[in-house]
């Protein structure tokens, strides 16, 4: 179950490279696993650590307080690839809240959606201001779906309204559509007769 | 008054209403098919187990080993060599969840058993104007049936198991028109590069694409899932190909299809998936098949394709100056004069009969460069089994390439089939992001036959210098 999101207060960090693929946010040789947890040592793997397993010094992702960076602010298409939920997983674990973008691959968003990683789509111009200083103090109030950059106006935020209502209320879309039952029962029924496997 | 025209895919998508989307909340879309793999499915069994759930439809259900599973045989033991007991205990765990909650399984011991994509059209399971889901983004490939498939996340996996449910909101309309031809010796494969290249690695994003025209309509059933498998390099939710005689002829007696007269029931309701005359799409692109020569990636993107031989060219953006920083490449010329280290013929994209002939076409009575190294998996026990019966396999080895078991292998590299750092592959898969095929591994995207012949030259080469009729997938 996604962990609640009403409003969020942190400094970003900027990784401007534009299609950042799933493959980048966590190697397909750590989803060899069973479980969601401690995906974080796995985030950006192949970007922290050498062909010898040590870490990369000039590698900010390797030093960087994430406590105090909890916002990812990434270049265009960002999360595109394949449909691995490990990505999220990953980028929560290591300690982002929310990631900011031009544009957000669907099925990472989708995916983040469920986790309590907030995917924020922004127009060009905010992106270039977030991009070019980075560090900067923002706020994310999904309760009044606005994006704050430092002491600046705040901008609005479009957050598809169902996931942004289980942000708020902690809720989860499996027990909503669990809820639904009777409607799916009576969709089988009308049209029942071609099994499948 | 008559009803309003339709797109292919509005027809799919209206057909498995559950509820409408409202101001509120998504529609609710009913789900015909669920396959499942052992990467993206454990945490998904977890969540039913700790809420109490049962699977609702175990028979809408089918799942298979192929992501983790080694491609090398058992040794005398018995004894599967996976490349870490967390891959061994992944492949257990699906086997377990499948046994405890009644879901079909292809298990190691089933002759039906294969890369997802690739099994599941042979076993008939896959049908026109189906909704198909599988935890797997190159689940785009059954829309080369006319299905609505695409990939999920493991919280939708889960959702699946639990309701045959997802919550859904509705995708936006794109059309891919190919006109003329392709050239003699030009494969799906490169169509697709084609099309993809045109789109662009984010082009696709939000949209189900159909792809139409005559080109599509001379395609045959495997080189359409090629085409369709693709769709998500383009950013697009799902690609779709309205079905025709080839469909219905390809899935006649498939163990999972109709049979006797509920197909021919099942074909005349099929007839009627096709975009009525009229229907609107959101946005429409047109290709000329007759232009496209053999292609290849030189990026790191699977976009970042060109004609085999053309110069690279110029990075307009710091991603694309790093994609060929990474790739090792030069603005201004041509990739064809690198050397070749690996090659990789097999995946979801290009693992099939047709395309490993065309593989095979090429290496007959010709030699794998000393130095290179290529792997070819079939994409299923039936693939294997046919290419057997051909003598494809005899013509893989005696070329020096490698024989392996069904399975995804090289194309997402976590079996312990990989490509060194620096190595420069040429793989028939579908993704050439940095660090796709192993660490540090550099992969260049192409067909079965480019493939092939960049295995017997060393350097990345146009199938059609070593014969000029092969290039099917």
């Amino acid at each position: 179950m996604a962990e609640r999101f009403t409003r969020l207060t942190s400094r970003t960090f900027v990784m401007p490279q534009a299609s950042i693929d799933t493959d980048q946010i966590i190697p397909a040789r750590f989803l060899t696993t069973t479980s969601k947890d401690g995906l974080g040592a796995a985030a950006f793997y192949d970007w922290r650590y050498a062909a010898d397993g040590a870490a990369i010094p000039d590698q900010p992702l390797n030093t960087l307080d994430v406590t105090q960076h909890r916002i990812l602010v990434a270049g265009d298409n960002f999360g595109c690839g394949s449909s691995r939920e490990h990505a999220p997983w990953a980028l929560l674990d290591y300690g982002f809240r929310a990631v900011i973008s031009t544009s957000i691959a669907d099925i990472f968003t989708s995916n983040a959606f469920k986790n309590g990683l907030l995917p924020i789509q922004v127009d060009e111009a905010t992106h270039q201001r977030l991009v070019a200083t980075p560090e900067r103090e923002v706020t994310v109030d999904l309760e009044q779906n606005i994006l704050i950059i430092g002491n600046e106006a705040p901008i609005p935020i479009a957050v598809e309204a169902f996931s942004r209502r289980c942000l708020l209320d902690g809720v989860d879309a499996m027990g909503w559509l669990l809820h639904r039952t009777p409607e799916i029962e009576a969709f089988e029924l009308k049209r029942a007769g071609s099994v499948v496997t | 008054m008559s009803p309003s025209p339709r797109t292919l895919f509005d027809k799919v998508w209206d057909a498995h209403i559950v509820s409408p989307e409202r101001e509120d909340a998504p529609a609710i879309l009913y789900i015909d098919l669920h396959l499942v793999h052992e990467v993206t499915s454990p945490q998904a069994f977890a969540e039913l187990k700790q809420r109490g759930l049962r699977v609702r439809q175990p028979q809408r259900t089918y799942a298979t080993l192929d992501h983790s599973t080694p491609t090398r045989p058992p040794d005398a033991a018995g004894r599967r060599p996976y490349i870490t007991p967390a891959a061994e205990a992944q492949v257990e765990t699906l086997r377990r969840n499948c046994a405890g909650y009644g879901i079909p399984l292809a298990d190691w011991d089933s002759p039906d058993r294969g890369v997802v994509h690739v099994m599941a059209p042979e076993l008939g399971l896959t049908q026109p104007g189906m909704t198909v889901v599988c935890g797997d983004s190159h689940t785009a490939t059954h829309g080369a049936f006319g299905a609505l498939a695409f990939g999920i996340g493991t919280s939708e996996v889960a959702h699946v198991l639990a309701t045959q449910c997802l919550l859904q909101h509705k995708p936006k309309r794109m059309r891919v028109t190919v006109s003329g031809a392709l050239q003699p010796g030009v494969s799906a494969k490169d169509l697709t590069l084609a099309v993809i290249a045109r789109l662009g690695f984010g082009g696709g994003s939000g949209y189900v694409i159909e792809y139409a025209g005559e080109a599509i309509a001379a395609l045959d059933m495997e080189q359409r899932m090629t085409l369709c498998n693709m769709s998500i390099e383009a950013g697009a939710r799902a690609g779709m190909v309205a079905p025709d005689e080839k469909t219905f002829a390809y899935l006649r007696g498939r163990r999972h299809a109709p049979q006797d007269q509920a197909f021919e029931d099942a074909v005349a309701a099929w007839r009627t998936l096709r975009t009525d005359d009229g229907a609107v799409f959101d946005r429409e692109i047109a290709l000329d098949a007759s232009e496209i020569t053999p292609m290849a990636t030189y990026g790191t993107t699977p976009d970042a394709a060109a004609a085999i031989g053309a110069p690279v060219p110029a990075p307009m953006t710091e991603s694309e100056r790093r994609a060929l920083d990474y790739m090792g490449f030069k603005p201004g010329v041509a990739t064809t004069a690198e050397s070749v280290d690996v090659v990789f013929i097999g995946s979801c994209t290009n693992g099939r009969l047709s395309d490993l002939r065309d593989a095979a076409a090429i290496l007959k009575d010709r030699r794998v460069k000393p130095g290179v190294r290529m792997l070819v998996a079939p994409g299923s026990e039936s693939v294997r089994r046919q290419a057997e019966a051909e003598g494809l396999d005899r013509i893989f080895t005696a070329a020096g390439a490698e024989w392996r078991l069904p399975g995804c292998s090289m194309c997402i590299a976590m079996n312990g089939d990989f490509a060194e750092p620096r190595q420069l592959a040429v793989s028939t898969s579908n993704r050439n992001f940095e660090g796709r095929q192993g660490k540090g591994a550099r992969t260049i995207l192409a067909s079965p036959a480019t493939a092939a012949a960049s295995a017997v030259t060393g350097v990345l080469t146009d199938p059609r210098t070593l014969a000029p009729e092969v290039g099917h997938g």
